[in-house]
């Protein structure tokens, strides 16, 4: 009773002072009528004095912990309200931040359940997601986007058809994961042709059986040679293998060529849906170098920025194919990569095949198709470019607004070629040598082990003299294994010291 | 033979009709007879007189400032304008169902741009005061077959702060007049019955530039950006927007599914697009243009704002198109949301994407048909005819013209 009777009066004050001053004089009446308020307006008027002392709103904090202790009804709610929310109110704490008790109703509001003033913030006990409800939430997104894509997205989208030749090799999980991945979250129906140089192994059947995608992995008799010319003519064959066997299963749909290190964006899979029978894409080419030659950065810095080269359809004013965007090899005469560990630079073909779509129906042997599409078996793999596929080059069709867009990217790296890793990479068993790391996290080694060493480090100083070069990873070079291996360490590390004094 | 002719006729009508369904890109009408008025022509279903004030009370003020053609509190600007060139304007009062007084009270402005009330009903007086005596019009009725466009935070009761906003009332010369006002909240002083509420002024070009292709995928869940907390005015928190804006951030600030943040992002408008509910709590006033964005933009709105009435509610069934959470139940809202079967949000986002629905939201230059200033006629039509009883005796009184606060007597 005491308590809402301050309350009271503390909030008769709240409501009519805000922002205003004199506010003693409205409440003082509400106070005297109780006895007992008297002694109570004292003791606010005290706290009032305290808090302009200390800065903060002491009385608040009495009020915290008088309601903490009391029942915590009050706080919130209206009279009228109790009922309705007394199920509820475990869902809100005892204290969140800012509990202040409501101000007194408004005279003038009369059946409004909305108070003015001051409100608390209720927080709940637990402030982060809820499992439970993300997946909902992502649920729900998933059912939004299908039906966007339903509504504006392409209609009556055709089945898409991935040939990619591959062949085993250190980074082909690498590349061919990357590929896998993105096929998984193609929304469309996807057939995937997977053409092995070598053969069918494991290895690639293990990986792409991870999909979970319709594959078809057929393998190629003939081993990948290590030049770049070479394995681009095993490609092109591959590509064309993969090709009769759309052309013997008469699969319907649209044929692309994910060629197995390229990158491809989402938005590529939207586009081939508007082929009509030939059409081309611009692609990116990332031709790195490993060791970047001097005069390629010093033309690289005269430009501004330098644009990545790009292939593929090239649009007059009227968006109608003018011709084509090819890679300018000059600048690389000479600096590229021949075989396929080479530290240089890996050029692209002049057009890659990796840009080129086609309808599925140009391959079938019967059928309504252009007439200027060659039959397939009756090229021998001996064709430069995809263009070779048709007699004429005009009747491509520029997609990705006319080539401005970039769908995919070209890029080739690969390992050396004597390079091992394990089968599948599973290392099984598990290691049980233990190599030391060139920094390990623990602090220095003492600084007197050095002295008991001298003796060692002279007899140590034609390998110390070869070791200079690379001083600076030695010197750092801790590691807490005893005797033999960590002589020759403590051994430099003392070397260090002493050249330094 | 005949009941074959009959056959070939239904069928044929019905082949029509699919025809036709098939055509519309899956939006749905508002059924009902909800829907059906936002298409109304309120053309000659009503005439307005504008009456000519001096230029002191429109003009001269909107030159000193030129920013508010472009705040959210622009529609009485536009409204003059519309009304000064619309078919519905008659220029002779005595065949006029409807008065319209062209006062921009809204244009006193600071520095930072938001408009100051103090001024507002002293200039109102003034206006009302110089109609009165020029014209017989407003003493025949004592206003009440006029209205008035009063976008301010609490409308007619001229302040920004609630609470003296209610002490205020509704300025007592504007009692009997209709209020076309953009707040709106049930049971409350300044809102009189009969006041017709309209959306906050959004500029209409800005958001037609800056549409994104509609298979852009929505990704994002909840979508908020604006004060939490009203460091300026309101520094504890707890009096701003009621605590629920602040709730909303302490409760919801670890979650991913909900992008919420006090930034300006310049894709603010992009973002909203691919978002599949946007939040629209209450701010210092219950409403905000986040509601019209968020129709504009196809985003669910959200509306966290207790007893608040919507704009032009009899014309559009706000509970089917938008979300309803309570402020108590903040705390809840991630459970709320992702509670709602899919089905409906996809039925939400139809209703959305009636254009109707998003021109009814706007005040274009020049009009366009079904858009807000018709959807304001529409409301004044359906008020029509005036009832007998509004005309006054000669000589009768109702309103109490030195009713109010001693500073808004002063002359202006």
């Amino acid at each position: 009773m005491k308590l809402s009777a301050l309350q009271q009066s503390y909030l008769g004050r709240r409501s009519n002072s805000f922002r205003s001053s004199g506010p003693l004089d409205s409440s003082s009446d509400g106070a005297f009528k109780s006895p007992a308020a008297g002694f109570w307006l004292v003791l606010h008027g005290l706290s009032c004095l305290i808090s302009l002392l200390l800065g903060f709103r002491f009385s608040r904090l009495v009020f915290l912990l008088l309601s903490t202790s009391s029942t915590y009804t009050s706080p919130f709610h209206s009279p009228t309200e109790l009922a309705k929310t007394l199920d509820i109110r475990s869902v809100i704490p005892a204290d969140p931040v800012g509990n202040v008790p409501l101000p007194f109703p408004n005279k003038t509001a009369t059946n409004s359940r909305v108070v003015v003033g001051r409100h608390g913030i209720r927080i709940r006990p637990w402030p982060h997601p809820n499992p439970v409800e993300v997946m909902k939430a992502h649920r729900i997104i998933e059912r939004v986007q299908t039906e966007q894509r339903l509504q504006f997205g392409v209609k009556d989208p055709r089945k898409i058809i991935v040939v990619t030749p591959t062949y085993v090799r250190t980074f082909q999980s690498l590349h061919l994961t990357g590929v896998m991945h993105s096929l998984m979250l193609v929304p469309y129906d996807l057939v995937w042709i997977v053409v092995e140089a070598g053969g069918v192994s494991n290895e690639t059947a293990s990986l792409i059986a991870k999909s979970g995608l319709r594959t078809i992995h057929v393998g190629f008799n003939q081993r990948m040679p290590n030049s770049w010319d070479g394995r681009h003519k095993l490609e092109t064959k591959m590509r064309l293998r993969g090709l009769r066997i759309v052309r013997e299963k008469k699969l319907d749909g649209i044929v692309i060529f994910a060629d197995d290190s390229n990158m491809h964006s989402m938005e590529l899979f939207d586009e081939i849906q508007n082929v009509k029978w030939f059409g081309a894409v611009s692609v990116g080419i990332l031709a790195s170098s490993a060791n970047i030659d001097e005069t390629v950065v010093e033309k690289r810095g005269e430009e501004e920025n330098p644009r990545m080269p790009v292939q593929g359809p090239a649009c007059n004013v009227s968006n109608m194919l003018a011709g084509w965007h090819t890679f300018n090899t000059l600048p690389f005469a000479g600096k590229t990569a021949v075989y396929i560990d080479d530290r240089a630079t890996v050029l692209p073909r002049k057009l890659e095949w990796s840009g080129f779509i086609l309808n599925s129906s140009l391959l079938w042997k019967d059928g309504d198709k252009p007439e200027w599409m060659k039959d397939i078996d009756t090229l021998d793999g001996d064709i430069e470019s995809p263009l070779d596929l048709v007699k004429d080059p005009s009747v491509v069709e520029p997609l990705g607004s006319c080539g401005r867009r970039v769908l995919l990217w070209w890029l080739r790296v690969e390992a050396r070629a004597d390079s091992k890793f394990p089968p599948r990479w599973i290392i099984d068993p598990p290691l049980e040598i233990t190599v030391p790391s060139k920094r390990t996290p623990w602090p220095d080694t003492p600084p007197e082990l050095p002295s008991h060493e001298k003796p060692v480090i002279r007899i140590q100083e034609p390998i110390i003299k070869r070791t200079t070069k690379t001083r600076t990873s030695r010197s750092k070079r801790r590691s807490k294994r005893k005797h033999d291996e960590t002589r020759t360490d403590r051994g430099t590390t003392g070397f260090d010291k002493t050249l330094q004094n | 033979m005949r009941k074959w002719f009959w056959g070939f006729l239904f069928i044929a009508f019905g082949f029509v009709c699919s025809i036709a369904a098939e055509r519309n890109p899956r939006t749905e009408r508002i059924s009902g007879s909800a829907g059906d008025v936002l298409e109304d022509d309120p053309v000659g279903r009503l005439k307005v007189y504008v009456y000519e004030l001096p230029s002191k009370y429109n003009k001269k003020i909107l030159q000193k400032d030129p920013r508010c053609l472009s705040h959210m509190f622009a529609a009485e600007i536009y409204m003059h304008r519309f009304l000064l060139s619309s078919p519905v304007r008659t220029l002779n009062p005595e065949e006029a169902d409807w008065f319209y007084t062209p006062i921009y009270a809204t244009c006193d402005l600071t520095p930072t741009g938001l408009p100051l009330p103090f001024k507002s009903p002293r200039m109102v007086r003034s206006a009302i005061q110089l109609i009165s005596s020029s014209w017989p019009y407003w003493n025949r009725t004592e206003g009440a077959d006029h209205f008035f466009v009063v976008p301010h935070d609490f409308g007619a009761c001229f302040h920004y702060q609630e609470e003296k906003a209610i002490e205020r009332g509704i300025l007592p010369i504007l009692q009997r007049a209709t209020l076309v006002q953009t707040f709106g909240q049930r049971n409350h002083v300044c809102l009189n019955e009969g006041s017709i509420t309209i959306p906050p002024y959004a500029p209409p070009q800005k958001m037609q530039a800056r549409q994104i292709p509609l298979d852009t995928p929505r990704s994002i869940f909840v979508y908020f950006r604006g004060l939490f907390y009203d460091v300026n005015n309101d520094p504890e928190g707890g009096y701003y927007a009621r605590g629920a804006r602040a709730a909303v951030w302490e409760n919801f600030k670890n979650n991913p599914l909900f992008d919420i943040s006090t930034e300006h992002p310049t894709t603010y408008y992009e973002d909203m697009q691919r978002a599949i509910f946007c939040l629209c709590p209450l701010g210092w006033a219950p409403w905000s243009p986040r509601l019209v964005e968020a129709v504009v933009f196809g985003c669910i709105p959200v509306i966290i704002a207790d007893d608040i009435v919507l704009p032009f509610a009899d014309a559009i069934p706000w509970e089917e198109i938008g979300v309803f959470v309570a402020e108590e139940d903040v705390p809840k809202l991630d459970t709320i949301l992702t509670s709602i079967p899919p089905e409906v949000i996809l039925r939400k986002q139809r209703l959305l994407a009636n254009p109707s629905m998003k021109r009814a939201m706007l005040f274009p230059q020049p009009a366009l048909p079904g858009d807000a200033f018709h959807q304001i006629l529409n409301g004044l039509a359906r008020k029509l005819p005036h009832q007998k009883s509004i005309y006054l005796k000669p000589g009768e009184k109702i309103l109490n013209w030195t009713a109010g606060p001693v500073g808004d007597l002063k002359p202006w």
